[in-house]
């Protein structure tokens, strides 16, 4: 049997940019996913923030992961046709009391490096947002924070490490393992596999990993979940900016923003629960979203719904980051990402690759560049180029070349939820009304769980 | 070289089809229908069980039959109708064109008029804002529909939810699928279709309970069950492998949203005055874009009637200005059309939907004075007629609600 250098438990966001670094050091490396496709976890649902740190614990691992994760998009999303929505952000001060907390807002932001912060006052956010509630008395401008496509580039991820030999084992829970000293034998619903060294990034399972292999763990998950709810995209006139409140120390709080789809989106609540599995919609928190967002961006008040959704945070009993090597077991856990991963992930993985080869050998001369399918609106989109075939979703505009796409190729969509990261279909207004059923025939003998049911005989 | 035509309809449902073979009779020139699906006929393409076609054909026809049906009619009569076009865009500063995108790719088109009559669809899961998790299975008829019409089936034994004529069309289809409900549910305290179609449901031995809601919704994969909160407020596990959520109709207006058309927030579709004109006097629109929701035999004669203003508007005959305006009072959601304009005909109606099941006066206000017309009982699935107030002065501001 093949022994991997690395095996990666989890194809989340963080595991997607793990093993991506370690194959394009020429590691052999084995990813296990326990369902069906990736960012079937914590990373599929979150607000899509690339965050520039400015808020970020001062001197912190966190901080340095999230600022060598921002550059580094930077750096190759270019090469990898990854969006990048350029939309800065302002904390808003909505009290007296939060206007007197921006300035030391700003100091941290100095402090953390982000130089081009200004406080701006309400004739200056009107000017940046004339559609806002004229009741902010004052904000922080944040140039760099932007918003990104939150899939494709996880996608790519590993995309990347697949066209450098890795292995991709998807419907492969980890429920066992030993070490013997040289060698990890782990066992999974899939069967048995071996590596040398094994990185936990199972997210909201992260504990449970380290219990379950090193018999102990440092730290304890515990899920905070988030809701939110997504508006139609006639709502994306009215804003440009993402609006931020002054963060507490318990979370960032409800954002207001654009999506790289074109959407508004308010949200996360943060609510504290013990179930890892179920993240849950509900109606009070949901209108009370929508309030909250009316309040601030009066205009949503005649926009409708596109979506709801939740996602739970792998947030543990402390704040910070939760990654630690134990050398001697030929281990490295990367725990408690809480809410800023999909930001911190490159950075993450390089911080990760530096603790496995302290002398960091240089990656591969020759790097494969997977080149991803926009789905950002504010680039072309696949149906503005002739020969698609048939327009499949009617309200994200995704054709049927782009489905075909994205159920062939190294690595298909397993189930609807990643075709609907792949493509966007059913995520529109209508979330399906028109194409669920069109879509059920084209994925027949696709899907791990198919759209479709075997008729009553 | 940009394609030019006369009329360009937008959607190839029941109210384009009919407007268009209406146009092509009056020689309104050329007139083209896009359709972004890859047949004709709209909504009825799917419902293989309705009785359609008494007006049009005075026959009974299924569904699909009077979809090519009036496909074929509108084709006879000489109007273009091309399938798997989407309408991406409308552009109003100067001519008036629209940005199409098929197979062949993305062109510009310039009409003299649009007829806008993209139908409507249910509202979703997502903007009911239903309690639960958010597996497979969870669909509106519209989409249990169609699957039914490819011989597909979502699930088995569903919760429907709802109780309106669509909620009915819901458990037929079901049926047709071999999938058997296992109980319809209404938030209401009573069922909104009227008492004589509740013989269905008892019929096919579906149990229904109103007054209920969702209160959970559970399964990762596939629903495996709900609760339910009854209408003495205790709690019920329900197991089940799908919903259907039917009705709560919201039009299909994002197309006139973003050409910056002014919409009413009552129907959700955009204003328009008595000759089907929205607030760009170029732009008509027709059909179940107005008024969620109404039969496709009462969208055909609608659309075939503003069809022969708009034929009369291409040689610029009909009467301008706004003179009233008509707004919904207490207890109504939503009245249509929206705005008055002084001399011609145009619609004799106004329709009108109420928000609950009440029966009360209906009382009309103009310019502080009311008039009061006799006692009405309103559901909110039914449609409610009113006459055309004469309008003999200029200026007005009329409100139509329910009194006691
Ligand atoms: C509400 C919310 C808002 C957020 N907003 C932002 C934002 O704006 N910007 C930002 O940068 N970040 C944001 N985040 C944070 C970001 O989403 C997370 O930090 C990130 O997704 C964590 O990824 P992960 O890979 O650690 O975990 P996960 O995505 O949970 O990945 C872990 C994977 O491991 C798998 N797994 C678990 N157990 C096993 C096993 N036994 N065997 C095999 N596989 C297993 C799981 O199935 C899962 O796929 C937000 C998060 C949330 C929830
Ligand atoms: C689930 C459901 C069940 C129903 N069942 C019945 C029934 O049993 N009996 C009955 O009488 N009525 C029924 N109705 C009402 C139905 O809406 C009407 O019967 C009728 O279809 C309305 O006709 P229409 O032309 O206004 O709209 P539609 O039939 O909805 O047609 C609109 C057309 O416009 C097209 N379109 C939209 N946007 C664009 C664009 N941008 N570019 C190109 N094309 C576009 C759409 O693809 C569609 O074909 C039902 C409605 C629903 C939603």
């Amino acid at each position: 049997m093949r022994v991997a250098d690395i095996a990666v438990i989890g194809a989340g966001a963080v595991g997607c940019a793990v093993a991506r670094r370690f194959a394009l050091h020429g590691a052999s490396v084995l990813v296990l996913e326990k369902e069906a496709d990736l960012l079937s976890g914590a990373s599929k649902a979150n607000s899509a923030i690339l965050h520039t740190g400015f808020d970020a614990p001062p001197g912190s691992l966190e901080l340095a992961c999230m600022q060598e994760g921002y550059a580094e998009y930077l750096d190759i999303r270019g090469q990898m046709n990854l969006p990048l929505l350029e939309t800065g952000a302002m904390v808003i001060a909505w009290t007296e009391a939060e206007l007197a907390a921006l300035g030391p807002i700003a100091d941290q932001a100095r402090a953390n490096g982000i130089g081009d912060v200004r406080l701006i006052s309400p004739a200056e956010i009107a000017s940046h947002e004339p559609h806002l509630s004229g009741r902010a008395l004052g904000a922080l401008l944040v140039p760099g924070e932007h918003i990104i496509d939150p899939w494709s580039p996880f996608l790519a991820y590993l995309l990347q490490a697949k066209a450098h030999d890795a292995e991709i084992a998807f419907s492969s829970e980890v429920t066992g393992g030993a070490f013997d000293g040289e060698i990890w034998t782990l066992q999974t619903s899939t069967g048995e596999r071996r590596a040398k060294t094994v990185i936990n990034c199972a997210g909201l399972y992260g504990d449970a990993i380290d219990k379950l292999l090193l018999g102990a763990a440092d730290f304890e998950i515990r899920p905070r979940k988030g809701q939110f709810v997504v508006f139609d995209k006639a709502a994306a006139d009215f804003l440009r900016t993402i609006i931020l409140p002054v963060p507490t120390e318990r979370t960032k709080g409800v954002v207001l923003c654009r999506t790289a789809f074109g959407n508004v989106l308010v949200g996360p609540t943060a609510e504290e629960q013990k179930d890892r599995v179920r993240a849950t919609t509900d109606e009070a928190s949901l209108r009370e979203l929508v309030r909250r967002a009316i309040d601030m961006l009066p205009p949503l008040k005649d926009i409708g719904v596109t979506a709801v959704y939740a996602g739970l945070r792998p947030a543990t009993e402390e704040k910070h980051y939760r990654i630690a090597a134990k050398p001697e077991r030929q281990w490295i856990t990367v725990g408690g990402i809480r809410s800023t991963g999909m930001t911190a992930a490159l950075g993450i993985a390089r911080h990760v690759y530096r603790m496995y080869d302290s002398s960091a050998a240089p990656p591969l001369p020759e790097q494969h560049l997977p080149l991803m399918p926009n789905l950002a609106e504010h680039l072309p989109r696949d149906w503005s180029q002739a020969g698609y075939g048939e327009m499949v979703c009617h309200c994200e505009l995704v054709t049927r070349r782009e489905i075909e796409a994205a159920l062939s190729g190294p690595l298909p969509a397993r189930d609807f939820g990643g075709l609907r990261r792949r493509t966007r279909c059913a995520m529109g207004r209508c979330q399906g009304f028109g194409c669920h059923a069109r879509i059920a025939e084209l994925t027949r003998g696709y899907f791990e769980t198919p759209l479709t049911i075997d008729p009553v005989a | 070289m940009i394609e030019v035509c006369d009329v360009l309809i937008i959607g190839a449902g029941p109210a384009g089809l009919a407007a268009a073979a209406r146009l092509k009779q009056l020689g309104a020139g050329r007139v083209i229908v896009v359709e972004r699906e890859t047949a004709a006929g709209g909504v009825p393409r799917h419902c293989r069980h309705s009785p359609f076609g008494m007006r049009e054909f005075r026959r009974v026809l299924g569904g699909p039959a009077y979809a090519r049906a009036l496909a074929e009619r509108a084709t006879n009569m000489g109007a273009e109708i091309r399938l798997g076009t989407t309408v991406v865009g409308i552009e109003r500063n100067g001519d008036l064109a629209v940005a199409l995108t098929s197979d062949t790719g993305v062109r510009r088109l310039k009409p003299k008029r649009i007829l806008l009559a993209t139908g409507t669809r249910e509202k979703t899961r997502a903007a009911r804002f239903l309690t639960g998790d958010r597996p497979l299975g969870i669909l509106n008829t519209g989409a249990l529909q169609s699957y039914a019409e490819k011989g597909l089936a979502p699930f088995r034994r569903p919760l429907i939810l709802g109780s309106e004529l669509v909620a009915l069309s819901s458990l037929l289809t079901c049926r047709g699928l071999g999938a058997r409900p296992v109980m319809m549910i209404e938030e209401r305290p009573a069922p909104l279709a009227r008492a004589s179609f509740m013989f269905l449901p008892r019929l096919l031995g579906v149990p229904v309970r109103c007054g209920v809601r969702i209160a959970d919704i559970h399964g990762q994969k596939r629903v495996e069950g709900v609760r339910l909160v009854l209408a003495d407020g205790s709690e019920m596990d329900l197991a089940c492998d799908g919903i259907a959520i039917s009705g709560h109709f919201t039009p299909e207006a994002s197309l006139a949203r973003a050409a910056g058309l002014e919409i009413d927030p009552g129907t959700g579709g955009p204003v328009i005055d008595q000759f089907g004109r929205t607030s760009d006097a170029r732009i008509f629109a027709a059909g179940n874009l107005l008024h969620p929701v109404e039969t496709a035999g009462w969208c055909w004669a609608e659309a075939r009637r503003l069809a022969g203003f708009l034929a009369i508007s291409l040689s610029d005959q009909l009467p301008e200005g706004t003179v009233a305006s008509v707004h919904p009072g207490p207890g109504i959601a939503y009245v249509v059309p929206q705005r008055l304009v002084r001399g011609g005909t145009g619609l004799k109606q106004l329709q009108l939907r109420a928000t609950e099941p009440v029966r009360g006066r209906l009382a009309t206000e103009d310019k502080g004075k009311r008039t009061l017309s006799r006692r009405r009982a309103l559901f909110p699935e039914r449609r409610l007629l009113l006459p055309v107030p004469d309008l003999t002065q200029a200026g007005g501001n009329i409100v139509i609600g329910i009194e006691d």
